[in-house]
């Protein structure tokens, strides 16, 4: 099984949401992630879609999904033709010097930004890849996480 | 001319074709149905005895005619009654516009009053559907509604239309109907390596489905088969297509199928597959379908390719252009030891049923109301053993004329496609196959056909028991007959008599034949009670998951 990321171009009906995720449960896909989006057209949202699957479903993903009228455009992106980003919160308790010490250090090892540190807690964000994404959570995993939110993928054709 | 949103609806309706719907009245839709009163003379309305009964009637309408079949339901509870019915259509690949009201706009997401979100419930099983949020956008979105029924790969669509859109003025401006249907492109290289599969065949089978009587292809078909010797078989969508009596016509495939024809397909070199889709009814088991075999698949919908079976070759293409075209690519053969083995194949492994004219056999119930019933009677059926036996036994040589629910196989289908199908062929003779079990789903019915004066001619093949349920139970689970025996004590001729038409109940051949020629008389519905053993199977059997190692023939 492997994640991959699809692009699609829909027409920014009401409802579109509904048609596109009721399509995946119907047939048993298993989304990782969705964003829906504006585009400069007021009439089209882009929809990032993170599924996992094998080639084979992949296959029928794109064609189930290119059926739906609603839908312009459908494109596989992988990363060598394509910029695709996420963006991780995480709330760290950091109670004592030294945790709040460590945190900086690996928040600067991973382009990681301290958004907020107050009294016991430190809010840190990474905008990165989903793949680096993983990487910094195993390893703030370390520390003790009171919350973590993800945004989902958001990708464009280079 | 400004009219309001209900006189536009009946307006489009008119310029799409449309000359009958089946519907409810109710609540929400009381605009339309007051413009439908004002515009009688332009638009036949049938009004059923259960939204169900609409959305089959004008599911069987459709597939009587190949138009696209209209039903019309209120809000709320009108509106999910149609919901078995649009699924039935979807799954079959039918033309069909569900129209529904809903409560006014302003009345939306508050639980109103018999409100229900009918776009969200029918979205899996729709092409597409539509919330009318204003009256200008309601005419070309019915128009897009009829285009996205019945282009491509057909199917249903909802248009739910808000109360006050079907008051509200607006101004109707005609348009004329789009061009031709648009045709798939298929590349010159394509034809030539399809053709050259076949040349390099030695045990070439073709496999068709729905796909070729959607397109009416069937005649270009069996240019196909003549010209390069190739024998074919058809799934139960697809009967009609290609006459029975031709030589190279093996039949019908699948769970309840020739067994010749399964070994045909279990043995052959070359699978070119033409608008089917490898169900599990006809691929029982995915991994071992045509195991030898170069599978080519045809088909309008580029999502069956390769959704069930892996293929080696493909083209995306309604059945109808790739055999016109294909034709001319393919050189004249003669495949006549692959031939003669699928005929010794026929003599040797074919199921034959006994004839015992003193009782009635399910086969020779369904062959004598083919014969009577002439050449040009349609068969629809419900679902269950009755739908096998007059898949197997009805002999029909055209399209239109074997409507069934194959796809989502709906008990209680068979009574308001039938209306449907009557409806639409007034000259022709309509025979409702049925059992016991789907009859009391829906025979409801049978008071719009007393209403409609709709010769309508019922045969419940009656065997006082859920027979294919049971018949799985008899097989697979030890004769342990859980739910399956109701202990029913229905009088049918009573029951038809209550409602207004004629019964007849037969326990033997020579009965059936004066009951039929009673009936067909046709001057109104009928039901005839025909009494067959509990114990009837239908065979021959694939079981779920099986092979043609795994066939069961007696």
């Amino acid at each position: 099984m492997k994640k991959y990321i699809l692009s699609v171009l829909v027409k920014n009906n009401s409802g579109v949401l509904a048609r596109v995720s009721s399509l995946f449960g119907r047939r048993g896909y298993n989304i990782d992630s969705l964003t829906v989006s504006a585009t400069t057209d007021p009439k089209i949202s882009r929809m990032s879609i993170v599924v996992t699957g094998d080639a084979p479903i992949l296959e029928q993903i794109i064609k189930q999904v290119s059926k739906l009228e609603e839908v312009l455009w459908i494109e596989h992106l992988q990363e060598h033709d394509s910029y695709c980003r996420e963006l991780v919160f995480v709330k760290l308790l950091a109670e004592t010097g030294d945790v709040r010490d460590a945190i900086r250090q690996l928040s600067e090892l991973y382009g990681a930004r301290i958004v907020e540190s107050t009294g016991s807690a430190i809010i840190v964000e990474l905008t990165e890849v989903p793949s680096r994404i993983d990487a910094f959570l195993d390893v703030v995993s370390n520390f003790e996480v009171l919350e973590m939110c993800r945004s989902g993928v958001t990708a464009i054709l280079k | 001319m400004l009219k309001n949103g209900s006189e536009i609806l009946v307006d489009v309706l008119v310029e799409q074709g449309v000359d009958t719907i089946f519907g409810y009245p109710g609540g929400s839709v009381l605009n339309i149905y007051d413009a439908l009163y004002k515009n009688s003379d332009r638009i036949r309305h049938i009004l059923t005895a259960h939204e169900q009964g609409a959305s089959h009637a004008a599911d069987g309408y459709a597939r009587a005619t190949g138009k696209v079949g209209v039903c019309l339901a209120t809000s709320g509870p009108g509106a999910t009654n149609l919901v078995t019915g649009i699924a039935t259509a979807y799954m079959d690949s039918i033309p069909m516009v569900a129209i529904t009201g809903n409560v006014g706009t302003s009345l939306i997401g508050r639980d109103s009053f018999q409100e229900v979100y009918i776009a969200g419930i029918t979205m899996p099983i729709t092409k597409h559907n539509f919330v009318v949020r204003h009256v200008d956008e309601l005419a070309d979105t019915i128009r897009d509604a009829f285009r996205i029924a019945s282009s491509g790969r057909p199917g249903p669509v909802l248009v739910d239309l808000p109360k006050d859109i079907t008051a509200a003025m607006g101004e109707y401006v005609p348009k004329p109907l789009p061009e031709a249907k648009e045709i798939n492109e298929v590349q010159e290289e394509q034809l030539q390596h399809v053709a050259a599969l076949i040349a390099a065949s030695k045990r070439p089978i073709i496999y068709y489905g729905g796909g070729v009587a959607l397109a009416d292809a069937g005649d270009d078909l069996l240019a196909l088969m003549k010209k390069a010797d190739i024998p074919a078989t058809h799934t139960m969508m697809a009967i009609g297509a290609v006459p029975g009596e031709e030589p190279l016509e093996l039949g019908l495939v699948g769970m309840h199928g020739k067994v010749s024809a399964a070994w045909a397909i279990d043995r052959c070199d070359l699978l070119l597959s033409i608008g089917a889709r490898f169900s599990d009814r006809v691929a029982t088991n995915t991994g071992r379908f045509a195991p030898d075999a170069k599978i080519v698949h045809v088909d309008i919908d580029a999502a069956e390719i390769n959704k069930n079976v892996g293929t080696d070759y493909s083209i995306v293409c309604d059945a109808d252009h790739f055999l016109k075209a294909v034709l001319p690519y393919v050189r004249e053969m003669k495949h006549d030891a692959w031939r003669t083995q699928i005929g010794e194949w026929k003599k040797k492994l074919d199921y034959v049923p006994k004839d015992d004219d003193s009782v009635l056999k399910p086969h020779q119930v369904i062959e004598l109301a083919a014969e009577m019933g002439g050449e040009d009677a349609i068969f629809v059926t419900d679902v269950g053993q009755h739908q096998l036996w007059a898949a197997q036994y009805c002999g029909r040589n055209r399209i239109h004329q074997f409507i069934t629910s194959g796809g989502l196989g709906t008990m209680g289908f068979g009574y308001g496609a039938a209306m449907g199908a009557q409806v639409a062929r007034p000259e022709k003779t309509v025979l409702h196959i049925t059992g016991d079990g789907s009859f009391h789903m829906n025979l409801n019915e049978l008071v719009t056909s007393v209403s409609y004066n709709l010769p309508v001619i019922t045969l419940i093949m009656n065997n006082r028991v859920l027979g294919m349920v049971r018949q799985w139970q008899t097989m697979f689970y030890e004769k342990r007959y859980s739910a399956t025996d109701p202990e029913r004590q229905t009088d049918y001729v009573k029951l038809a008599e209550a409602f207004g038409a004629r019964g007849f109940r037969v326990e033997n051949l020579a009965e059936l034949r004066a009951a039929l020629t009673a009936a067909l008389d046709r001057t109104g519905p009928v039901v005839i009670d025909c009494r067959i053993d509990k114990d009837e199977r239908v065979l021959p059997m694939i079981p779920a998951g099986g092979t043609v190692d795994d066939i069961v023939s007696g």
